[in-house]
């Protein structure tokens, strides 16, 4: 029987959230996960939320977590993860890049951005992890795989071995991009894991539980 | 092989598996990927028509020459469409006909939230509803050959929710399959009154076989469970009941017109209640209710929006079904700080924001139509008073002109490339007809954008990647009789608003071209602006302009050089001089 795991990856239009949802749907499927994926790509171009919920399961039927049912939250950026932390399972964990894209109203100045969400999200949730993505990728290298660094943190969450991880990377990300993304990978793995994996050399560990 | 395929992926995979060569269509989400993917396989023939009443006319033609057709819209679109889908349902098919309607429950991206289901009862046509993305594989196969054996158009009503979500489906090879012959038949395919009296009479007798059909049809099923409690459902609500209420016995239809009334019969008499979960319309329960059967529905679960496993957990605790206690919290945490809405913007560099600014800046009253444009409607741009549906700017614009004397010569209508080519052709050419003074300005940015940048008849491209004739705007509009045509750069304001003032002033239609290619297409970053904060007074006039770029702090305003595109229109709008573009760039300055 395998363990029903859901995942909520939410951010804004740009930020890789389908890269990162599609990795780990070929990891739950090689591990013989049923599994369904639901996105809304609305006007995700046009600066708006974006949310991909995976799911599996032995049998998954609804394409949709339920509120409160969310095993990982996976956020991309602080206020998304914010908004959507009513998602959470009691017990269930936060992984949250420490990047602050601020909406228009807030641009605007017509609503304030929330003040320490990072903090404020450690308070409610045990064991919430805040990343420097954008830092940790740009020390491997680009800081467009600021996705894969989440992607690994997500990883070491999860009971699937890394070898399958690093498999996925392989099918999903093109060629020329490999080397950068497996690096990234690596050191979010290292991070969720506790402990900087010696060989990568990505800068220093900026993640904070 | 197993993949997973997005409800629509899945779709166009059934539809290449089982034989179709024509395929068209004219974007809108959720359906727009059906024939993005379709026309990806080999040896198909798929294309974007201009708008939803022509694809659905090459599909019908498509099917008389005896090949297998596909047609896809969203769901607004069968409004647009419905004129040959009613006449269609007398003329039937020789080759099957699919329509694909992809319905917006909840209205992610649409300006209605319609339930298509309607259009299956009202133009009398078979309705397939798929549940996740193997059944809508397998109901394309399915569609088509019901079209076929009883001579009639078949529609598949589909979700956003099951359009976008992914799910398993094995991969089956395609099976060759000749066109059928065409022999000319004036009684079935003239739809002149004589005739259209006795394929009506037809039709009857067709749909008759159907709903005969659909009593032992394999898309029809019951999962038998507790007899206390029966739920009838179908489309992606099935699956949210299957999760919340695993013991229940459910009778799933998947073949949702013609009804299977003896289906229903014999299930509701198995079970002591009887609960209809349906999105959107009480469609399912007002039948069931013409049978006589006591049911709930809607008291229980809304007639509008989209369900999510927690509304029907909630419809459940109502209903007595699901204890109280087990109702899950819709949020866990009380004391979490105000969290700002992120809606949507015009991006930064987007050529529309410059024609939204200027028509608010000379107050002038903006019928506006669908498109990313809209977006220029909301504040703090706030540059348009109306969107209705696709095309309707235009018309709307000579009617305020001729009810209103005080607005005439202060109304405009603005309306897209690919939407004007879609539906506002014909109301230009009213307001020629009818002596209007109309000014319309087409915002064309080279793509139909908000769907995801579709090629459209002026782009010089067709789906399938072929070089074609791109209309040209200026002379089509000029060929209606519109002796005024220009043709500026939203990214000059003065030349932008000058034309406006001028034309908005003359007697007579008039046209305004505000062309610059969509920046997600052209890519055209210039190196972003720079502010002087010396020189910045903090007046704040810059983020009129509603550009995600731009933002005030610590009273002066500052540009994001990362999604600055520098195309300068906050430099052009800064009355102190403070924002400056940088050498070669400034598009518009
Ligand atoms: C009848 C109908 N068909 C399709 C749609 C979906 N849709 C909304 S706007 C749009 C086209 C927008 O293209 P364009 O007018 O060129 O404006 P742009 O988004 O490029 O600014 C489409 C296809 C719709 N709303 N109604």
């Amino acid at each position: 029987m395998l363990k029903p795991v859901d995942v909520l990856l939410v951010g804004v239009g740009g930020q890789g959230t389908i890269l990162a949802s599609r990795i780990l749907a070929h990891v739950g499927q090689a591990a013989g996960y049923d599994i369904k994926v639901s996105e809304i790509h609305g006007m995700a171009q046009r600066g708006g939320s974006v949310v991909t919920q995976v799911r599996m399961g032995e049998k998954v039927f609804s394409p949709l977590i339920e509120e409160g049912g969310a095993d990982v939250i996976l956020a991309f950026e602080k206020l998304e993860g914010l908004r959507w932390l009513g998602y959470l399972k009691p017990g269930g964990t936060i992984i949250v890049n420490d990047q602050s894209i601020y909406p228009v109203p807030v641009l605007a100045g017509l609503a304030a951005y929330p003040e320490d969400i990072a903090g404020y999200l450690k308070s409610k949730v045990r064991g919430a992890v805040v990343v420097d993505a954008l830092g940790i990728a740009a020390a491997c290298g680009n800081i467009k795989a600021a996705n894969v660094v989440l992607v690994g943190v997500l990883a070491s969450l999860l009971p699937f071995p890394e070898d399958e991880w690093l498999e996925a990377l392989e099918a999903r990300v093109p060629e020329r991009f490999l080397e950068v993304n497996r690096a990234a990978f690596k050191a979010g793995y290292g991070l969720g894991t506790g402990g900087q994996d010696p060989g990568v050399g990505c800068g220093p560990a900026a993640g904070t539980r | 092989m197993r993949e997973l395929l997005t409800g629509n992926a899945a779709i166009a995979r059934g539809a290449f598996e089982s034989g179709v060569t024509v395929a068209a269509g004219y974007p809108g989400t959720p359906s727009t990927e059906i024939l993005e993917n379709f026309s990806r396989y080999d040896g198909i023939y798929a294309e974007w028509a201009p708008n939803e009443k022509v694809a659905l006319e090459v599909g019908i033609g498509a099917a008389m020459a005896g090949a297998r057709a596909l047609v896809t819209m969203k769901h607004v679109g069968v409004n647009v469409a419905a004129d040959p889908l009613l006449t269609a349902a007398y003329t039937g098919v020789n080759g099957g006909l699919v329509i694909v309607s992809a319905d917006d429950p909840g209205m992610h991206s649409s300006q209605n939230e319609q339930d298509n289901r309607n259009y299956a009862r009202f133009a009398r046509i078979p309705m397939l509803e798929p549940s996740d993305s193997a059944e809508a594989r397998d109901m394309v196969g399915l569609a088509l050959d019901i079209s076929e054996e009883f001579d009639i158009p078949v529609m598949i009503r589909i979700t956003t929710r099951v359009a976008h979500s992914q799910g398993f489906v094995d991969l089956k090879e395609p099976a060759p399959r000749p066109l059928k012959e065409y022999r000319k038949d004036i009684r079935k395919w003239l739809m002149v009154p004589a005739f259209g009296r006795l394929r009506r009479v037809a039709l009857g007798e067709r749909i008759e076989r159907v709903a005969a059909y659909s009593e032992n049809a394999g898309v029809n099923i019951v999962i038998p469970g507790d007899p206390k409690v029966g739920v009838i459902t179908g489309g992606v609500s099935y699956h949210y009941v299957r999760e919340v209420l695993p013991g229940a016995s459910v009778l799933k239809l998947g073949l949702t017109y013609p009804l299977p009334a003896g289906v229903i019969r014999k299930f509701a008499a198995g079970v002591d209640r009887l609960i209809v979960v349906e999105e959107l319309d009480p469609y399912l329960e007002d039948f069931i209710r013409g049978l006589g059967l006591p049911v709930t529905g809607k008291e229980l679960f809304p007639d509008t929006g989209e369900f999510s496993p927690g509304v029907i957990r909630r419809g459940f605790i109502a209903a007595g079904l699901i204890p109280e206690e087990e109702a899950r919290p819709v949020r866990q945490f009380d004391d979490m700080p105000a969290v700002p809405a992120r809606p949507p913007v015009l991006c930064a560099g987007c050529p529309h924001r410059g024609v939204f600014y200027t028509l608010r800046r000379l107050k002038l009253v903006v019928t506006g139509d669908i498109g990313c444009y809209t977006l220029g409607g909301l504040a703090p741009l706030e540059g348009m008073d109306s969107c209705v549906c696709m095309g309707a700017s235009i018309g709307m614009a000579h009617g305020i002109d001729r009810a209103a004397p005080g607005l005439r010569g202060r109304t405009v209508a603005v309306i897209g490339d690919s939407t004007f080519l879609h539906s506002g052709i014909t109301g230009l050419l009213d307001v020629v007809y009818n002596n209007g003074d109309t000014t319309v300005i087409i915002v064309d940015n080279g793509t139909t954008a908000m769907t995801g940048h579709q090629d459209h008849p002026a782009t010089g491209r067709t789906l399938m990647g072929r070089k074609a004739p791109a209309v040209d705007l200026e002379g089509l509009v000029r060929s209606l009789g519109v002796a005024r045509v220009r043709t500026v750069d939203p990214l000059d304001l003065a030349g932008l608003e000058e034309a406006v003032r001028e034309e908005v002033a003359a007697p007579g239609p008039s046209v305004i071209i505000a062309r610059r290619p969509c920046v997600l297409i052209s890519r055209q970053a210039g190196p972003p602006v720079t502010v002087d904060r010396e020189t910045c007074t903090g007046c704040k006039t810059c983020l009129k302009l509603s550009c995600p770029a731009i933002s005030v702090t610590d009273k002066t305003c500052s540009v994001d050089p990362v999604s600055c595109t520098g195309c300068g229109l906050c430099v052009q709008v800064c009355k102190f001089g403070a924002l400056a573009a940088a050498e070669g760039g400034g598009n518009g300055a």
